[in-house]
Formats: structure tokens, sequence, C-alpha cells
């Protein structure tokens, strides 16, 4: 039986980890690839790097972060930000990623989702789904780290990209990112209702129990990062709770 | 840190070595590519890491007139380590690309898991290895896969996990050793086996 995945989440950019709230207001929150080793310590079963830089000579930087903690880490990693192309995946892979989360570019082309899957295999490719609650109820999909709308409904996508070749999920709440309000349930529920391939909570987690709702919304897999960043809950501690509510966790 | 003991890494394809190449290092093993066909059959340790499909791999392998020089070392049991799609390549062929031939090492065809179980099997599964394996140990390991093998090949020890049904996690002969995981993503658990395939492959480690 496949174990809930615990992954924290390294937000970078210019080689520092960020952190913000609603993907805005980026505090420093230390070295990544300390912050990597630390984390495997702790247990977590795989980690996100997500790219924030917003230039060119972020982007390198990128690279060499990737680098630097895959010398580090013998946990899969996954890589997303600003991942244009194959030959950006390429680029990533070819670093240290094991997996690439494509977002901005995969809503603008989404036959870029199958030319991923083709050529690196779908379990290479990760559709990471950045999803705003609408007044009028369900959801759209954002982009551009949250700041353009595309009225695209964000359930009918996730869809779409696993057909296309998409073979994991990355959801983000962007309503509950950095919010620690918990993850956004009713829309796990949705996206887990009409995809099968494995589904990644992420945004608005403030604890363990957060966690354990999103597993039983279907999550297989919990993204944090704040609260682990601060140090107020460790991974150990998720996996205990996880433990005591009868869920399977890596030991 | 004894001295680095080369490792042969053979580029199957185009995702990411870099894994492979990272977990090599930190144990005190030199990765390195072969420099010519003759190095695949005789290299002392060799690895052969699987990304990519499996029709794209086979294909690298003819095409670098590696496919011959591969099954004589296996057919002599000289010390290889196959990973994930390496595992696959063994057999007689998959599910994933029909009518391409496999190594044909082992006996059988990767098939692909039941649709109502969501496919790639990804993430950590344990593995509960035959009593008679010596390289292989119980423990929680990162998969990332939609074909496997479910039976084990005679001659071979076998380590079984289940995911809607048993298959093949890993097999070993000797210093032959292939599995369908990734060790070098598998944290502690997955460095001590590399580290005792290494051992078993006579190289030095840390």
């Amino acid at each position: 039986m496949l174990t809930v995945r615990i992954i924290p989440c390294l937000d970078v950019r210019d080689g520092r980890v960020v952190k913000g709230v609603r993907f805005q207001g980026l505090r420093d929150a230390g070295d990544p690839v300390e912050r990597a080793a630390e984390y495997e310590r702790q247990g977590a079963d795989e980690l996100t790097l997500l790219d924030v830089s917003a230039t060119p000579e972020g982007r390198s930087a990128a690279l060499d972060t990737v680098r630097g903690v895959r010398a580090r880490l013998a946990l899969p990693l996954t890589v997303g930000g600003g991942v244009r192309s194959e030959a950006d995946a390429a680029a990533l892979l070819e670093a240290g990623a094991d997996k690439v989360g494509v977002n901005t570019a995969a809503v603008e082309d989404p036959a870029l989702l199958a030319r991923l899957a083709r050529r690196f295999g779908a379990q290479c490719t990760v559709l990471a789904l950045d999803a705003a609650a609408r007044p009028e109820g369900g959801w759209e999909v954002v982009v551009l780290s949250g700041r353009k709308r595309t009225g695209r409904d964000a359930v009918a996508w996730a869809r779409e990209a696993v057909a296309r070749g998409a073979g994991e999920i990355l959801l983000t709440s962007w309503d509950r990112d950095g919010s620690r309000a918990g993850y956004d349930l009713d829309l796990l529920r949705a996206v887990a209702a009409v995809v099968r391939v494995p589904l990644v909570a992420s945004g608005g987690a403030d604890g363990p129990a957060h966690m354990v709702e999103a597993v039983r919304a279907g999550a297989g897999a919990v993204l944090a990062a704040s609260i682990f960043h601060t140090g107020e809950t460790t991974v150990a501690d998720v996996k205990r709770e996880l433990r005591r509510c009868g869920l399977e966790v890596r030991t | 840190m004894s001295g680095a003991s080369p490792v042969t890494v053979l580029p199957t394809g185009t995702a990411n070595l870099a894994s492979v190449h990272a977990a090599l290092r930190r144990l005190g093993a030199e990765p390195r590519a072969p420099a010519a066909p003759a190095e695949v059959r005789d290299a002392e340790r060799l690895v052969l890491p699987g990304v990519g499909t499996f029709a794209a791999a086979m294909e690298r392998l003819a095409e670098r007139g590696w496919a011959e020089p591969l099954r004589a070392r296996l057919a002599a049991g000289r010390p290889t380590l196959a990973v994930c799609l390496g595992l696959q390549l063994l057999a007689e062929g998959s599910e994933e690309s029909p009518g391409v031939a496999g190594l044909a090492v082992v006996p059988g065809t990767a098939t692909r898991f039941d649709a109502d179980l969501p496919v790639p099997h990804l993430g950590w599964n344990r593995i509960e290895p035959e009593p008679e394996c010596r390289l292989l140990e119980g423990a929680h390991v990162y998969f990332a896969h939609s074909f496997r093998l479910t039976t084990a090949p005679p001659g071979w020890r076998a380590a079984w996990c289940d995911y809607g049904g048993r298959f093949v996690a890993a097999l070993e002969r000797g210093a032959l050793l292939a599995c369908q995981f990734h060790p070098e993503l598998s944290s502690a658990a997955g460095l001590a086996l590399l580290d005792r395939w290494l051992r078993a492959a006579g190289g030095a480690s840390c």
C-alpha cells in the first residue's frame, strides 16, 4: 500500500528560500541546500522546489540550486516555476530534478504536457494547477504566480491535463496559500473525483490536522512550506499525527 | 572516504541521471559513461538506469551498440545494477511498446497496472524480500512507474511489493541487482542498498 507523502516545499528566489502569502510579500527562509538536508533528516518523502524568480539571472541561479540540492538529497525532487518548454524541463532534469512541474506554459499550450510525457514519461510530468475560488462557485485556473485569472474551469483543466499526459497534479489553492486556514477540501474532492493520477494538496496547511483532512479528501500527498520553515511543525510531527489517525506513512 | 571506485553508468535516455550519479558519489564511487561498447561488457561495475519509454531505451541500446555487450555481461554475472525501466529491459518485452524486443535475460513481459488504481504507481511502498535475498531488505522505497513484472524468473531471488496485487519490486542473483523502485531516491534505505551492492560488486565504499 502506498504511504501518504509529506512534501516540504522550497520557494526559491535568487538562490534563497522565500515564503509569502498568496504568492506575495516574500520573506527569506534560509539556504535551500541546508533546508533540503534538514527535511530529509526529519523524514520528508519528497521535496518540491518552486523557482519564483522573475529574471533570467534568477533562472540560471535556480539551476545551480537544483544541482546543489541534488548533491545532498536522496529523495525525489520536483521542480517547477517558469518552465516554458521541453528544453527548460530537460535542463532541470539534467541538473537533478526527477519531476518537472508546468503551470502557465501548459495553460497557454496544453500540447506541451503530451510532449513532456512522451519525451520524459508521465511519471516525470507534473501539472502545477493554481486554482482560485469563483464568487459564483467552483474554481478557475490562475497563472503567472496568481497575477492572471484565466476564466478556465480548474476541475475541467485537471481532467484535460491528465488526458494529455500529466502523471501527477500539484493542486494549490490560491485563496489558501500562506493563509494557514487549511487546504481547500472542496477543491481537492472535486479534482480527486475526476482524475486517477496522484494528487498533491497544497496551500493553507497550519498543522498535521489539516493534512489528515486533505488525505481524507482524496490527496495522496500533502505539501507545506511555512509551517516547516518556521520549525513549529516538523515532518516527524505530521507523520505521528497521520499514523495516530490510522493513515499509513513511511517509517 | 576511500579512493573513488569507478562505476560505469549507461546514459540510457534524456531524463535524469543526476540522482544516480549523486547517490553513487555520496557512497564514494565515481560514475562515468562508457568510452566504448566493450566497456559495457567488461566494466567492473555497471548501472543501467531507466528513464523514458521501453522502446526509446531499447533503441538507444541498439544504436550505441550496447545491447549485445550488456547481454554478455549479464550472462556472465558481472556486477550490474538495473533501475526502474532498467529492470523491465531485462525482460522479453513490455506492453508499453508492443513488438519491441527486450534484452530477454529473464522470461516474461512487463504489463501495465490495472486501470482501477491511480497510475503511475507513484510514491513509497513497502518491499518484502524472499528470505534467501542477500542484498535486499524489507523497507519503504520510492516507486515511479506504470508497468511491472508479476512473475519472478527462475534462478533469481525476488523482493515483492503490493499494488492492487503482487509484483516484482526487485531481483537479485549474485552481484546482479535489478530494482523496479529507485534506490537513489529512497533515502537511507536506498543508499544502504546501493552500498551493499557496491560492496558485493567489489567496489570500495565509504
